[in-house]
Order: structure tokens, then C-alpha cells, then sequence
């Protein structure tokens, strides 16, 4: 219980404070926080969402996904076609229907999965069910033939790659290469404008503090102890009658689900939304943060987003030469020197109640 | 060009028309000659045509410096016409007769005189003359392009010339040219006969490339007979094409194949033998990459007479320095990690981003330039294949390769070792052999072959930090479908993925392709969750 509630506090304390300090105080004040530190909160609270759907399946369902990326760029595709239809006769061409990337392409119509986009309701519902739709047609065909490990990762790390190249490709109809921007506004707000920024971060902080207490949820139910077991040991929990492989879709579904609500918050707050989203790299760079904050714990899985991330801002910017070795390093360390991650570092003194799954993986290869 | 525009209103021009009369009564004195000089004198573009090929046929030592000085315009006529003709070559430091090659020792003045007219029709001529003049060198492979080039051109005027050459002509490679060459002018002159043009067709017929395709549909107002036989000839030219399309389709494919089976090799023994996933294969290829460079940097500075073999160094060096390597990386980091292949995953994902900025830190992010050795470079013509030479040497390199690493596994000592390790490790160390050694080993041989694929791949990719980013996710598709742990599996694994790559790219575009060879990865995986060859065994989970 008190790790929840100090997460939610953080959380959510942390977004309303921020949000205080800048609508609230004169910019000559030395307590005011700019509109981009505002936008930077933002950003990294996605990516804590995304954070969370990786820890989902990997700290709970012990798979290890590469291609968590993929999710969170569909969610932020869907976003980013609802402002482009929000741009409407705005664009540089004036087209009231068509996004200047298809005028520019010489397209005469709207492509069918263009339609009601104009619409965030069906944006938003798009930015969950496509992900969802992907990872359920995906999980079912790899759970069902018991594909684990590292053949899972690569394939997922295959997924994304394949949606990235399909991506680049202009006939796709999603402004290929270039993808989207120059958006305008959402739902009547104007982006860019501080009052947005300002709202569209606090959103983001509490679909992230929804998303911690369902996560949360859901692995303390029994649903989840099972799920554990199939991490754990999954031959054994088969023998024992379970269905593996629906208690892994199940949660790899809702994991894609909350990647893409993730995506569709995050591109409304950097503006853009382009197929190098999709890149390999960003599903693996995920995984690091999970890896960092603590696998297999939700709060973990917070931490380490923003905490890697405030690092990435740092480093690109103060000494961009370094900031491969830090990422590369911090994979290294992590792996070698932090199984349990920030999380655990923190609470290796107190009892340990329920089993981590290096610990367990540890106790596996002891006894073979 | 700017001779021309100084002496445009001088004096010389002005008395023009009573000289050009004066002088057109020597004129056919001058022709009569049949002296080719005389031709190109002309300022009328035919008779230069004319000159140019005479001059290639006489068999004049001097032919080849004119056309040489005329393709460059450094030809200089006089101004106006003259009973001899005089014709210079400028050089550098004066002008030299153009027939005899002798220095002129009292130099004309530059307003007298006029570059001799070069148009398209002249630089037809001249690439046409200049095939002629090979057609007679003692080199047969130098007579057989001369050859080629007259049947490109499928000059009328040539038929003579080519009739003298076939009948000198001994090697029948060339003579077989040549009559193709012949069947060619014939086709396109206005006084073959009706047999003689059906014959040309059959000739043509029977080379079954595109150009002589090209040749025969171009022809027109043709009796109805050699249309009929031309028609058919094309039709039997497109079914051959066609063939050889699909055999140069399964060549590419075997080709890039051969470039996944060298990246996966490496892999075929990190991942395949000891389970360890490597995420920074790719980056022990790019290093090795990076050593080809260095060694080449090192040759062209100490020993410049080696730089045509400066590969044969790469190889050893790009085998050590990745090889020395990889042993280090195995015992730094991944000897922790053993059993945990997830955690592995993550470490050499670090690792190989850390590998990717330092080689940028020391090298810089720009593609270094790898130049490839003259006898890896051309092509090899086989039928109506045109096969590159590095491809080809690429090709058996890497079954070279595999091949050295097959025996060294099978017959080795290191080898044995390995095979003991993997089968039964407490086994193998009850034995006396020590296994934390030949993991390091195992290793250092699996990232030492990724630096062999390196040196391959600075010949045909951009040696650049993200060489090996292009490769991993293929070569861990290429081990995957072969199935884990057996490098036959790896080798057809990789041909089987080249192929199909390289078959449904051309109706589906390369990143089309790419996606559909990607799915149908998966559902591959679908089926042969262990790959194409799996190896026995009764786990239950690998």
C-alpha cells in the first residue's frame, strides 16, 4: 500500500506542483518552471506509461519485449491523424480535407482509413484498438506456438522494424518519410500555447497515475499470481492445467493498449510523429528504463523513465559525444551490478515479500 | 572554339572567298591522295567521318595520337584550305605535325588557325574507329571488345573492315564477335541481300542478349520474309532473356546470401553453439571493417607495392584484433551473465552502442574510404550473365569460411574442445578440460569470423559506425530459421533468405520486400519454432 501511495503522490503531486509553479508565478520569479520543462515533464510521463506497459510484460510475464516501440508509435499515429485533420484549410496547401503530404503527393481522396479522424473520440479509440488488434493477432500466433525468450524478442524486435520500413513508405498514406507535424490544435486548444501544454501534461499525469493503480491491480489479483507463475516457471504452470499462453495475451494485449495511449499523448506534446518512432533502438531503450528503475515493480518502471531520460536531456545537450557511453554503460552496469534496479537498491534491507524474477531466475539455474 | 571568334574580323577572313577559289582547284589533287590527313582537314563533317575512318583502317602508327588529340580538340587544321593540308597537334610547349609526329620548328601563328570540326557525328566516328583499331592488336581480349564495340555501333561503313579482320582472325571467341559484328552491318545496310539478311538475323538470333534484341526490333520497312524471321528471332531472344533473368535473379540472391552467411557465421557460433546473444555481433563486423581500413592506411604508408594484397593482411588482422576482442568481452562481461540470456540481450545491446561511439569518437561519423584491390574489380561475362568479380570472391570466401570453421570444429583441437563444452560441460571439465578457457575461446573464434566478414563487407558497404546495425537483426534471422547450433543450417538458412529476398523484391519494391520477408519470418517461426533444423533434444524448454 505505502509504495502506491508515495508513487501516486510523486505522480501526481509532482504534475500539480509544476503546473502551479508556472501558470501561477511571474516568469522573473525564481520559483517559475518554463512552459519547456513543462513540455519535458510531459514527454517523460509518456514515456513512464510506456514504461509501464514494458514492465507489465516483461517484470510480470517474463517476456522481454523488443518491439514495445511499434505500440506506442501506432497510438501516436492515430493521434497525429486526428491533428492533421484538425489543421484543416490551414495547411500550406489549404486543402480542407486532404493533409498537405497528400496534396504534395498528388492524391485526389481521402484513403478509407483516413475516415473519422477528424473526430478525437475516434483517435483516441483507434490509438487503443489498433495496438491492441496488432498485439492480439501477434500474441496469439507466437504464445499459441510457445515462441519464448530471446526467438520472442528478436521477433518482436522484427516487428517493429518490418512497421518501420512499411512506415518510410509514402504509399502508406501516413506522410511516409517525414510523417507528421505542423499540427495546430487539439480539441479547440491551441498547441504550443502554455494553457496546453500545462493541461496536456497534468492528463498525461493522471492517465499514467490510472494506468499505475490498474497495472497494479492487476498483477495483485489472482490473475496476476498466475501470470507470475508463467514468468516464474511456465512448463510447471501448464502441468498444473493452466493456459499459459492466455494468461500471456491477455496481459501483452492490455500492455499494447496502454503503449498506445502512451503514443497518442506523447505526439500532441513534441509536435511530431514520424516512422523513426518506430526504430528498434527506442523499443530496447524501454526495456533499459524498466531495467534501471527496478523490473517487476510499477513504481520502478516510473522512475527509471524519467530518471533516464532526465539524464538523456542532460548529456545530449551538455556532452552529445557521451551520451552513447552512458546509455551503453547504463545497460551494462544495470545487468551486471543492479538486477532489482533503483527499486531494489532502495529496499534490499526491507523483507522481501513476494519473489523478483532474477531471484527466481537465479534459483532456476541453480537447480537446472 | 576561341581561335575562331579572335581571328572572326581579321584580314584573312575578309579575302576568304578569292583564296577558297584559288584553292579548290588543288582540292581533288588532295582526295585523289586518299590521304585520311587531307580527310580531316575537311570542314565538312562526312569527309572528316571519312578521314577518321581511313585513318583507323590504314593501320597508320599515327592513328591513335590524332584521334586522340582530335577527341580532345587539341587538332588543329589551317584556316583555310591548303594544297598539303597541313594538320598540327597542340601541346604544351608548341605544335607537332599530325602525320608524322615530328615537332614543327617554325610555329605556326595561333590566328591562322582551326580546331578540326568534332560534333557527334566525328565522336560517332571516332569511338567506331577506335574499336577498328584494337581490331588488329595482339591481344585477344583487346580485338574482342574492338569486336564488341563495331557491333554496338552497326556501322555499314565497318563491313569491310570487319571482313579483313575475320579473315585474319585465329581465336574463335573473337571471330564468333566478329561475325556478329558483320551480321549487324549488314542488317543495317541498304545493300545486303535478302539471304544474307536472314543469315545476319540467325547470327543474331543465336547471341540472345538485349542488344541484339534492341538491333533487330529497331529494323523497319524490312521484306516480309526477314520481318517474319526478325519477329521470331526476338521472340526466341526474350524466352533466353528471360531465363538468364531468372538465373541472375538466383544469383543475386545466392550472392547476398553469401553476404548474410558471412555476417551470421560469427553468430552461428556466439549465439548457435553457446546460446551467448551477441547484440554486438554486428559491431565485431564493423570492427573488423574498420581493421581493413587501418591495414590499408598502414600498407599504402609503409609498403605502397602491397596495396594490391593489402586484403590478404586484412583478413589475419580483422581475426585477431576482433577475435582478441571478443575474448575480452567474454571475460568482462558475459562470463556473469551465462544462463541469463535476457540480461545477455541487454549487457551486449550497452555494449554495442559503447563499441558504436568510441569507433565514432576515434574515426569520426563519415563512411572511411576502402578501396578494393584491381583483381576484385570488373565483371566476369558468363552466357548472358554479367557477374560482378568482388561478388564472386565474396561468394566463396564465405564458404571458405564456413568450410575452415566446419573443419576447425570437426577436426581441431580447439574444436574438439568446444564440441566436448557444449555437449557436456561438467563432463568435458571432469575431463580436464578447462571450460571458462574455451567459452573465452569459443567467443573469441565466433567475433574473430565476424571481423572476416567485416573485411568482406568493407568492399561492398560503407565502412561506417552502423556497418553492423544493417546486419544483426538479418543475421540472427539467418540463425534463427537455420536453426540454432548447426551451421549447415546457418548456410542454407542464409541462401534460403537471399534468395527470397532478392525474389520478391523486384514485384514488391526493396522495403515491400523486406516487410514481407519479415512476416513471413514469423509465421515461419509459426510453423519451426526451432528453426529448419532443429537439433534433437527432450527439453521442454530450451
Amino acid at each position: 500500500m505505502r509504495d502506491a501511495v508515495i508513487t501516486l503522490t510523486c505522480v501526481l503531486g509532482g504534475a500539480a506542483l509544476l503546473a502551479v509553479l508556472n501558470l501561477a508565478t511571474p516568469e522573473t520569479s525564481a520559483l517559475h518552471v518554463s512552459s519547456f520543462v513543462i513540455g519535458l515533464t510531459g514527454k517523460y510521463l509518456c514515456y513512464a506509461i510506456l514504461a509501464l506497459a514494458v514492465d507489465l510484460v516483461w517484470g510480470y510475464a517474463g517476456i522481454l519485449t523488443l518491439g514495445h516501440a511499434a505500440f506506442f508509435a501506432l497510438g501516436g499515429y492515430a493521434m497525429g491523424m486526428y491533428l492533421m485533420r484538425e489543421i484543416g484549410a490551414r495547411g500550406v496547401y489549404a486543402n480542407p480535407l486532404l493533409p498537405d503530404f497528400m496534396v504534395f503527393l498528388g492524391w485526389k481522396h481521402l484513403p478509407w482509413y483516413w475516415f473519422g479522424f477528424d473526430h478525437i473520440a475516434v483517435a483516441l479509440v483507434a490509438a487503443m484498438v489498433v495496438p491492441a488488434i496488432l498485439a492480439g493477432v501477434f500474441g496469439w500466433l507466437t504464445f499459441r506456438s510457445r515462441v519464448s525468450g530471446v526467438y520472442l524478442s528478436i521477433i518482436t524486435q522484427a516487428l517493429t522494424y518490418a512497421l518501420m520500413l512499411a512506415f518510410f513508405r509514402n504509399e502508406m498514406g501516413f506522410g511516409g518519410n517525414n510523417g507528421m507535424t505542423d499540427f495546430k490544435d487539439i480539441a479547440g486548444f491551441p498547441i504550443g500555447r502554455d494553457g496546453t501544454t500545462v493541461g496536456l501534461m497534468l492528463v498525461t499525469a493522471v492517465v499514467l497515475a490510472a494506468a499505475y493503480l490498474l497495472s497494479r491491480a492487476l498483477v495483485r489479483s489472482r490473475y496476476g499470481k498466475v501470470l507470475i507463475a508463467v514468468r516464474d516457471t511456465e512448463s510447471r504452470t501448464r502441468f498444473l492445467g493452466y493456459r499459459p499462453e492466455h494468461y500471456k495475451l491477455v496481459v501483452w494485449v492490455i500492455s499494447a493498449v496502454l503503449a498506445g495511449i502512451g503514443g497518442a499523448l506523447y505526439v500532441p506534446q513534441v509536435g511530431i510523429i514520424n516512422p523513426s518512432e518506430f526504430a528498434p533502438a527506442n523499443s530496447i531503450e524501454a526495456v533499459i528504463w524498466v531495467a534501471v528503475g527496478g523490473r517487476g515493480t510499477l513504481s520502478g518502471a516510473i522512475l527509471g523513465a524519467v530518471l533516464v531520460n532526465l539524464g538523456k536531456t542532460w548529456l545530449t545537450g551538455a556532452l552529445p559525444e557521451v551520451w552513447l557511453f552512458a546509455l551503453g554503460g547504463l545497460f551494462i552496469v544495470v545487468t551486471l551490478f543492479l538486477p532489482r534496479g533503483l527499486i531494489g537498491l532502495a529496499a534490499r534491507r526491507r523483507k522481501r515479500d513476494e519473489p523478483t524474477p532474477t531471484a527466481v531466475a537465479a534459483a532456476r539455474e541453480v537447480t537446472g | 572554339m576561341s581561335l575562331r571568334r579572335q581571328g572572326g574580323g581579321s584580314s584573312p577572313w575578309r579575302c576568304l572567298p578569292v583564296v577558297l577559289a584559288l584553292l579548290l582547284l588543288f582540292l581533288p589533287r588532295a582526295f585523289a591522295a586518299g590521304d585520311p590527313f587531307a580527310d580531316l582537314a575537311s570542314t565538312n563533317i562526312d569527309t572528316v567521318a571519312r578521314g577518321i575512318r581511313e585513318l583507323a583502317v590504314s593501320g597508320s602508327p599515327r592513328a591513335k595520337p590524332v584521334m586522340a588529340a582530335l577527341e580532345g580538340g587539341k587538332l588543329v587544321a589551317w584556316r583555310w584550305p591548303r594544297p598539303d593540308a597541313p594538320l598540327f597537334i597542340r601541346t604544351s610547349n608548341g605544335y607537332v605535325d599530325a602525320r608524322t609526329g615530328a615537332p614543327v620548328a617554325d610555329p605556326p601563328m595561333p590566328v591562322n588557325l582551326r580546331p578540326v570540326i568534332l560534333n557527334d557525328t566525328v565522336r560517332g566516328a571516332i569511338e567506331t574507329a577506335a574499336g577498328v583499331l584494337d581490331l588488329f592488336s595482339p591481344q585477344a581480349a583487346k580485338r574482342r571488345a574492338a569486336a564488341e564495340a563495331l557491333f554496338q555501333a552497326a556501322d555499314p561503313a565497318a563491313l569491310p573492315t570487319i571482313q579483313r579482320a575475320l579473315a585474319h582472325e585465329k581465336n574463335a571467341g573473337v571471330a564468333r564477335v566478329l561475325r556478329e559484328a558483320r551480321a549487324a552491318a549488314e542488317l543495317k545496310s541498304t545493300t545486303a541481300t535478302i539471304p544474307d539478311r536472314l543469315t545476319a538475323i540467325k547470327v543474331l538470333a543465336a547471341r540472345e542478349d538485349l542488344s541484339s534484341r534492341n538491333l533487330l526490333a529497331s529494323l523497319q520497312g524490312e521484306p516480309p520474309a526477314v520481318a517474319a524471321a526478325a519477329t521470331a528471332a526476338i521472340a526466341q531472344i526474350d524466352r533466353q532473356l528471360q531465363m538468364w533473368q531468372l538465373v541472375e535473379d538466383v544469383y543475386y540472391g545466392i550472392s547476398l546470401g553469401a553476404v548474410l552467411l558471412l555476417a551470421a557465421t560469427g553468430l552461428a557460433i556466439t549465439f548457435g553453439v553457446m546460446g551467448v546473444i551477441n547484440m554486438a555481433h554486428g559491431e565485431m563486423v564493423m570492427i573488423g571493417a574498420y581493421t581493413t581500413f587501418v591495414v590499408q592506411q598502414a600498407i599504402a604508408s609503409a609498403a605502397p607495392a602491397l596495396n594490391e594484397y593489402g586484403l590478404l593482411f586484412s583478413v589475419p588482422a580483422a581475426f585477431l584484433v576482433a577475435g582478441a576482442l571478443g575474448v575480452v568481452i567474454e571475460r568482462t562481461l558475459i562470463r556473469f551473465l551465462y544462463g541469463r540470456p535476457l540480461e545477455t540481450l541487454l549487457a551486449t545491446w550497452g555494449l554495442s552502442l559503447v563499441l558504436q561511439q568510441a569507433v565514432r569518437s576515434i574515426f569520426g561519423p563519415t563512411n572511411q574510404d576502402v578501396s578494393s584491390p584491381d583483381w576484385m574489380s570488373g565483371f566476369v561475362k558468363l552466357g548472358g550473365l554479367t557477374l560482378t568479380v568482388n561478388r564472386l570472391w565474396i561468394i566463396l570466401f564465405a564458404l571458405l569460411v564456413l568450410a575452415a570453421l566446419m573443419a576447425v570444429l570437426r577436426w581441431g583441437g580447439l574444436g574438439r574442445s568446444i564440441r566436448a563444452v557444449t555437449q557436456n560441460r561438467r563432463m568435458a571439465a571432469a575431463m580436464g578440460i578447462r571450460t571458462p578457457w574455451i567459452d573465452a575461446m569459443t567467443f573469441g573464434l565466433g567475433s574473430g569470423i565476424a571481423g572476416m566478414a567485416g573485411v568482406a563487407l568493407s568492399q561492398i558497404d560503407n565502412v561506417s559506425p552502423n556497418l553492423g546495425q544493417n546486419y544483426i537483426i538479418d543475421s540472427f534471422i539467418v540463425v534463427v530459421v537455420g536453426g540454432v547450433g548447426n551451421l549447415w543450417g546457418t548456410l542454407f538458412g542464409a541462401m534460403i533468405l537471399g534468395v527470397v529476398d532478392k525474389f520478391v523484391e523486384p514485384f514488391a519494391g526493396a522495403v515491400l520486400g523486406k516487410i514481407i520477408v519479415l512476416v513471413l519470418l514469423i509465421l515461419f517461426i509459426q510453423r519451426r519454432p526451432r528453426g529448419l533444423f532443429p537439433l534433437k533434444g527432450r527439453a521442454v524448454e530450451a
